[in-house]
């Protein structure tokens, strides 16, 4: 899985700027991106993030970029964020309760 | 639901201090932060602030009408597949969830060196911070006949009153007449939305009026969104629909309903006329500088307005960056990046350096039927922009009925993520 991301994370990293002063709400901020379909802080009642475990969101993260788990939009929307990226809000939503 | 009552309790509490105090920012001895504008980035600013701050700044969010009419999914109301009471919400919840005050007024302009909103009713509001999100303004003087005609000929490009138009006028058409819309050359609101309007009115008339006519005069060289899905979706419908690229509105008649291009005259019987467009008018009041002397230009890591420090505008006003749509969904997020650069200023530390923004569009192609365009927008740090991520995003491969289901919780969803 983590090579499979890390293969994409090369491809983007010409498109994203090096690791700067990370910032303090970083993960947060990130995880917000995924609210309009996923509910505020991940709390969809349809597509639930919060509270998952982060291994899982991983997995199923790295499946979709794969076309592993067959998707209608996630394959193409997870392809947009690095694997770092994906890390951090995997984490926010595994702390979130 | 702690998180909620939490912050009710404190918004309470602020607000009846809030309402002891003279309105001037000076003697708040919180920050207060003045939204203009409760659509899509406009609420979504006002929620997030009082949320990521858990309830540490005051926000007023300023907004003329009392409901909020989600244009996504306004075509559907077109069509008939929805009522207008669907696609009607309201900002009650910002405040009793979020603590937001919810001004209703109308923001005539800004003082930018004190940080302020002149209002119609509330004299002058001032905060710390401003954000502006002024939507869009249809310059109906660029089309002559147009402007003091438009219940005659509607937009329906804002939804709210014009969407019950339009859908009133169509119902009323008799079967065998003519349906003409025009779009605008982009950029405009909601790059697809034209092109699924004419979906879904050829479903209804192909359902309830077959021998009708619907004519699509597009300003721009051919179809500029999802463009070979919607060849086939316009294909479905057979002879009903004509699409006609590089066909610019110069004149309209109101008494006739004949439209005037070119090369050609048209006469309908409902004639859908989608002006060209501009940054919302509080944009122009505010002086805001504009790009094209039509959107504002912003710096894409805080949306700070150029030469207003403490102003920022987002959402469709602002010139946008390379693939960037004007959207509901994009609004919505360009409010968590301005919101987040907000609450670092305010704690004296710069803006995220790394933002990040995505969208998702859906668009029905019959009454249960869609497709989506999405692309994910990563800050490069040399070109100082927000550019799509190459090989990230793309289309559907086919509109289906299960992307129909999802077309329905995005919007489910983004109304919640925006007002509740």
């Amino acid at each position: 899985m983590k090579n499979r991301l890390l293969a994409s994370a090369f491809v983007l990293a010409g498109a994203v700027a090096p690791a700067q002063a990370a910032d303090p709400h970083l993960a947060r901020n990130l995880a917000a991106t995924c609210a309009n379909c996923h509910g505020t802080g991940g709390r969809s009642v349809y597509e639930p993030l919060v509270g998952r475990p982060r291994e899982k969101l991983l997995s199923m993260l790295a499946d979709f970029r794969s076309g592993e788990h067959e998707a209608t939009i996630m394959h193409q929307i997870v392809r947009g964020y690095t694997d770092e990226q994906l890390e951090l809000i995997a984490t926010w939503f595994s702390e979130q309760r | 639901m702690n998180l909620h009552r939490r912050d009710f309790l404190r918004a309470t509490a602020a607000t009846a201090a809030a309402l002891a105090l003279p309105r001037i920012a000076s003697a708040r001895a919180r920050p207060h932060i003045v939204v203009v504008g409760g659509g899509f980035g406009g609420a979504t600013t006002a929620k997030y602030l009082r949320m990521w701050s858990e309830g540490a700044v005051d926000v007023s969010l300023i907004e003329r009408e009392t409901a909020f009419v989600s244009c996504p999914m306004s075509n559907l109301v077109i069509g008939g597949l929805k009522k207008m009471a669907d696609i009607t919400l309201d900002y009650e919840r910002l405040r009793s969830n979020w603590g937001v005050r919810v001004i209703t007024d109308e923001a005539l302009g800004v003082e930018p060196g004190r940080r302020s909103v002149r209002t119609a009713r509330h004299g002058e509001i001032a905060g710390d911070r401003l954000v502006l999100a002024p939507g869009v303004a249809f310059e109906s003087a660029r089309i002559e006949g147009l402007t003091g005609n438009e219940e005659r000929i509607p937009h329906a490009w804002k939804a709210g009153p014009q969407t019950a138009i339009l859908r009133a006028q169509l119902e009323a058409m008799p079967d065998g007449g003519v349906f003409a819309m025009t779009i605008p050359r982009a950029p405009y609101r909601c790059p697809p939305g034209p092109y699924e309007r004419a979906c879904v009115v050829a479903h209804y008339l192909s359902t309830t009026k077959p021998r009708s006519k619907l004519l699509v005069l597009d300003a721009n060289e051919g179809i500029i969104a999802k463009k070979a899905l919607f060849e086939r979706a316009f294909a479905r419908y057979g002879t009903m629909i004509e699409y006609r690229p590089n066909s610019t509105l110069l004149a309209v008649d109101a008494a006739t309903r004949e439209a005037e291009f070119e090369f050609e005259r048209v006469r309908a019987d409902v004639l859908n006329v989608i002006p060209p467009m501009r940054a919302g008018e509080l944009a122009t009041r505010s002086g805001l500088a504009l790009i094209n002397d039509a959107w504002a230009e912003v710096d894409w890591l805080a949306f700070g307005a150029r030469g207003m420090p403490g102003v920022h505008v987002i959402g469709d006003a602002v010139f946008p960056a390379p693939g960037m749509p004007k959207s509901g969904h994009m609004a919505n997020q360009h409010a968590k990046v301005v919101a987040a650069a907000i609450l670092n200023d305010l704690a004296g530390l710069p803006p995220n350096p790394t933002p990040v923004v995505m969208n998702t569009c859906y668009s029905f192609v019959d009454d249960r039927a869609a497709m989506h365009v999405a692309s994910v927008h990563q800050y490069d740090a040399a070109k100082a922009q927000l550019l799509p991520v190459p090989g990230a995003g793309g289309l559907s491969e086919e509109a289906s009925v299960a992307e129909g289901r999802t077309a329905l919780k995005w919007a489910y969803h983004i109304w919640a993520d925006t007002l509740e």
